[in-house]
């Protein structure tokens, strides 16, 4: 009987809501902090991002007249539910990776797809015509980047020789090879897509759309909005280094690996974003499915041929 | 104190309403954005939508047509929201008073939906940046 408290404590505690909101918000003010930085200027303090869920927790829930209010209420929850369980389940596969089925690569891109599926339900139920040019921008790069990404871990599938359990993926380091590294870089742009990071913001760009997608959202749900993105900052460059540069540890040495490894993929998503103009749609669907298609095609053969001649760096 | 101010302080996210300005307070408060100012530091954001926002920069006397989308863009901000008028046209008409177009000051318009609407005035033809981020700090420390 003690099964259920359990859950819920992994589930809302530690590793799942709390923990990672925490440590969500604080990798969210590093981003700012260092967006600032880069822009020569001294950015917001520690406790910006706690103060500001903070702030909309407090404020008025507006929702809009002719708005289809379930679907406008629900969609936020549905995301942030998504987030909460791929976080909970990556995390728990880090403390415990012998624990038998807590899920795998595969469970791992369904509810990495739940986010944005999330914000397209909410913005078209928000009766709001920039929402819906949001929401339309949402799915046509949701479309252009799931390709991408899932051919991506193909090739870590078959570099791993057919794995699919995240556990035994995260024990090898596929990043070191040709066509592992072309794959972990097609990923993280997958990755920055999916975090709505700039030169992927199209769907909800400021100067455009006005916020687009969650443009009429206000009070406690814009906040659960900003706490899913806040988990999502963890939650995705925590699965690319399981997936591509072979996990965390849980004490010692692979700990602080893990959490090097961890900031290096954060970095690297900060520098893009700051060095980066914002893409129309079509060019981001053009550079998703011609580019980064064309280099995966080329990496998916070149681990297979990897694989069939055993040849470790191809 | 309470909760709810104290984070309303610390992170005032701005939306910024043209009621007719001529234009030169709206490019002041760009530049308050830039990052010579930095109001990052202080929790400050320009925001896209007034759903999102705590506090509305309003420019501009107030003329016929802008009077009704002020009111409207008002009662799409979530309260607690503080209105603040910036330049001498929102503060009192200005120049402009008496013309044929106009209908403000800011606050009259504002007052006409929301009598205890919190207004808070920053004069200047256009206000510098500085005195911008004085008048915010003085509003909000008075809520």
């Amino acid at each position: 009987m003690s099964e259920i408290p359990q859950s819920l404590f992994w589930i809302l505690i530690f590793p799942g809501f709390l923990f990672t909101v925490v440590l969500g918000l604080v990798a969210s003010w590093i981003v700012r902090k260092t967006s600032a930085l880069v822009q020569w200027r001294v950015g917001p303090p520690l406790y910006q991002p706690f103060v500001d869920v903070m702030k909309l927790m407090g404020k008025e829930i507006l929702i809009p007249q002719d708005a289809q209010r379930t679907v406008f209420l629900a969609a936020p929850i549905v995301g942030l539910a998504g987030v909460l369980l791929l976080s909970t389940m990556l995390w728990r596969i880090t403390i415990d990776p012998t624990r038998p089925f807590v899920g795998d690569i595969i469970v791992a891109i369904y509810l990495m797809v739940l986010p944005s599926l999330a914000l397209i339900l909410g913005s078209s139920a928000s009766a709001s015509p920039h929402a819906a040019v949001g929401a339309s921008r949402e799915m046509k790069l949701v479309m252009s980047y799931e390709l991408p990404l899932v051919l991506a871990f193909v090739v870590v599938i078959i570099k791993t020789g057919g794995q699919i359990s995240l556990a035994a993926i995260a024990g090898h380091v596929p990043v070191f090879s040709v066509s592992g590294i072309l794959a972990f870089l097609v990923a993280l742009l997958c990755v920055q897509a999916k975090l709505g990071f700039v030169p992927f913001d199209i769907a909800e760009s400021d100067t455009e759309v006005a916020s687009g997608v969650i443009i009429e959202y206000s009070g406690a749900l814009l906040a659960i909005w900003k706490i899913m993105q806040a988990m999502m900052l963890v939650a995705l460059p925590l699965f690319l280094v399981m997936v591509f540069l072979g996990g965390f540890g849980t004490a010692g040495w692979p700990l602080v690996w893990g959490i090097g490894k961890y900031v290096l993929v954060l970095v690297l998503l900060i520098l893009i974003k700051n060095t980066n103009p914002r893409l129309r749609i079509d060019q981001a669907m053009k550079f998703f499915w011609g580019y980064c298609g064309l280099t995966l095609a080329i990496a998916v053969i070149l681990a297979a041929m990897g694989n069939f001649y055993h040849i470790g760096w191809l | 104190m309470n909760w709810k101010i104290w984070s309303l302080k610390k992170s005032p996210w701005v939306f910024h309403v043209n009621a007719g300005a001529c234009n030169n307070c709206d490019i002041e408060i760009v530049d308050l954005l830039t990052p010579k100012f930095d109001v990052e530091r202080f929790g400050i954001k320009l925001v896209g939508s007034p759903r999102q926002a705590d506090a509305l920069l309003v420019t501009g006397v107030g003329t016929r047509q802008a009077a009704k989308r002020l009111q409207e863009v008002y009662r799409q901000t979530p309260k607690p929201c503080v209105v603040f008028a910036i330049g001498a046209c929102a503060c009192g008409t200005g120049i402009f008073s008496n013309g044929y177009h106009v209908v403000g000051p800011v606050d009259r318009i504002i007052k006409e939906i929301d009598p205890n609407a919190i207004i808070a005035y920053v004069p200047g033809c256009p206000p510098k940046p500085e005195a911008m981020i004085s008048g915010v700090v003085k509003a909000l420390s008075a809520l």
